[in-house]
């Protein structure tokens, strides 16, 4: 394992500002709930982007980890190598400390055959006030190979972001795709998720978005499944809770385009004061042997869950935090 | 033991909802630390009036007025009533996404120790180790979340709990546990108003109440109450 040195770019401890501004988005990392022990220890492989600057970047054996600085952001490159199993995730760490500006993430991996592997993507923007973040990724996973990609995002208290993640994902035969995206602390802003799956036989895709919005906090969340391959299968699940005057958008689809292949959508959204959800599950079956479902639940709280935490002694507003918290991913943090 | 101080007392309480009455003149106490079974059949107004005591939406009484430990709770929204040391564990529980059952059970009492966790879901018969991390959701078979929701209320420590129907759905855990359980929160000083429309689970009560058409007709010794019960179910 080895610090990588990119071309053109000194690292950190050469540069006191970089290694300011290295520590600061470290720091914001921390505090979105990102492990940055672990950045710093040195043994995972990892990208550090601060707008289009790449700080640090930290191969291990298996993996390459090309990174390149675009005018607006970074185009970055990871390649898992076939066979490869990973014991501990590789760490992406995007970010931005100013308030306003652009960052464009161009991200291209590579999961090879066999390989198994964990992504864990933090998204830091802090102090945002009028900041734009495009993530744009093509995902390839192998044939048997397995990639777990949890993405957690800050954007800050101010709602000033602007966040437009995009992803092309192909799941080669017998691999999987676990993908969870959540943005459940700090105000939202704009965002838009916008993931396509493509799965081969026998292979499987999991796609789980979780937010949460307030304010005037404006989510729209697209997710689309193609089951191409026989006995291939797919879910996507998306929890969200909007309140204030916050306003959400979530569009599936699910495709049975083969024998054997089953798909199922699954999404929650609680509703508070004067936010307004709303889902459009779509369903398209081309093969008499798919089998496609989707179920909804999009509303108030439910009363019985609300008032069992309130019989052991929790406020209203206390116990509908509870439910939120647990249905966005656990109580922690 | 009980103590013969009145701790609930529930005074000419009515509820009617969608203009049929669901609660007739309904008086009943229960005392400190006694075991008080509530027999009654399907539909005789057992649940609608625990959820008139607990103060859940769309049970408030239209008449009458319900005290506890001498204070008037009538107007106490749930959480307060909770507070002064009255919860209820409901015949059909809720289930929560994402919440383990660790966290469930610390609900309701926050300074609850690692041991005392243990000892609810042991209490219970479940396996701490294997249900603490566990999430109160869907994945739990229906005996399961009916065996954590006693779990939680005997670990809430309150000084009165309503238990609805606690041997309906429950899979393992057999009756003589669940009365077990139910004597072993009066032993720490817990009141227990016991609903079920068992006429045997009622043999373990201090007093008992028969409720019928949404009144109580009957308080007195639990022998009596089920020779009572009995006839009325014919």
């Amino acid at each position: 394992m080895k610090a990588q040195q990119i071309p053109g770019i000194t690292a950190p401890r050469g540069n006191p500002t970089w290694a300011r501004e290295y520590e600061t988005i470290l720091r914001a990392y921390e505090q979105a709930g990102g492990p940055a022990a672990a950045l710093r220890s040195g043994r995972v492989a990892a990208v550090v982007v601060s707008a289009n600057r790449v700080l640090g970047v930290v191969t291990v054996p298996g993996v390459t980890i090309n990174a390149k600085p675009l005018p607006d952001g970074v185009q970055a490159q990871i390649v898992v190598a076939p066979g490869v199993r990973l014991e501990r995730p590789v760490h992406l760490c995007f970010g931005m400390i100013a308030e306003t500006g652009v960052q464009r993430i161009v991200a291209d991996y590579e999961i090879g055959a066999g390989s198994q592997v964990e992504f864990l993507a933090h998204c830091t923007f802090p102090n945002a006030r009028d900041l734009r973040h495009i993530m744009d990724a093509t995902v390839r996973v192998g044939a048997d190979a397995q990639l777990r990609y949890t993405e957690a995002h800050y954007h800050g208290p101010h709602g000033g972001v602007f966040v437009e993640a995009r992803a092309g994902v192909t799941v080669g035969a017998g691999g999987r795709y676990f993908s969870t995206f959540s943005l459940v602390h700090g105000r939202v802003g704009r965002l838009l998720i916008d993931y396509t799956a493509d799965v081969d036989a026998s292979g499987v895709v999991d796609l789980t978005s979780m937010v949460y919005g307030a304010g005037d906090d404006d989510i729209e969340v697209r997710e689309t499944v193609r089951l191409n391959g026989e006995k291939a299968r797919g879910l996507a699940k998306t929890r969200i809770a909007v309140r204030d005057r916050a306003r959400s958008r979530v569009f599936t689809t699910a495709e049975g385009n083969a024998p054997g292949t089953r798909g199922h959508m699954d999404c929650a959204e609680i509703v508070r004061g004067d936010a307004v959800a709303e889902n459009v599950p779509t369903v398209i079956v081309r093969s008499d042997e798919a089998h496609v479902t989707h179920e909804a639940a999009i509303g108030s709280v439910n009363r019985k869950e609300l008032e069992t935490l309130m019989a052991r002694g929790l406020d209203e507003d206390t116990a509908v935090d509870v439910i939120i918290r647990g249905m966005l991913g656990g109580l922690s943090g | 033991m009980p103590s013969g101080d009145i701790l609930l007392d529930v005074q000419g309480v009515s509820l009617t909802r969608e203009g049929r009455a669901i609660l007739s003149n309904v008086n009943l106490s229960v005392l400190a630390g006694e075991i008080h079974a509530l027999l009654g059949v399907n539909g005789s107004g057992k649940s609608s009036l625990a959820y008139a005591i607990m103060g859940c939406e769309d049970y408030l009484p239209d008449t009458g007025r319900i005290l506890f430990a001498g204070r008037d709770i009538s107007d106490l929204p749930m959480h307060e009533r909770a507070r002064l040391g009255l919860t209820l564990a409901w015949q059909e529980p809720a289930r929560f996404e994402g919440l383990p059952v660790g966290d469930y059970l610390t609900l309701g009492r926050p300074t609850i120790s690692r041991e005392e966790l243990w000892e609810a879901l042991h209490a219970v018969a479940l396996d701490p180790a294997a249900y603490l991390p566990r999430p109160v959701d869907r994945t739990l078979s229906g005996g399961e979340r009916k065996r954590i929701e006693l779990a939680a209320v005997y670990a809430m420590r309150p000084r009165l709990a309503i238990l609805d129907e606690p041997d309906s759905g429950v899979d393992v855990l057999s009756f003589s546990d669940i009365q077990t359980l139910v004597q072993r929160m009066a032993r720490s000083g817990c009141a227990v108003l016991l609903i079920t429309h068992r006429n045997d689970m009622a043999a373990i009560a201090d007093r008992a109440s028969v409720m019928n058409a949404g009144t109580i007709i009957l308080t007195g010794a639990p022998e009596e109450a089920r020779r009572v019960y009995t006839e009325l179910r014919g």
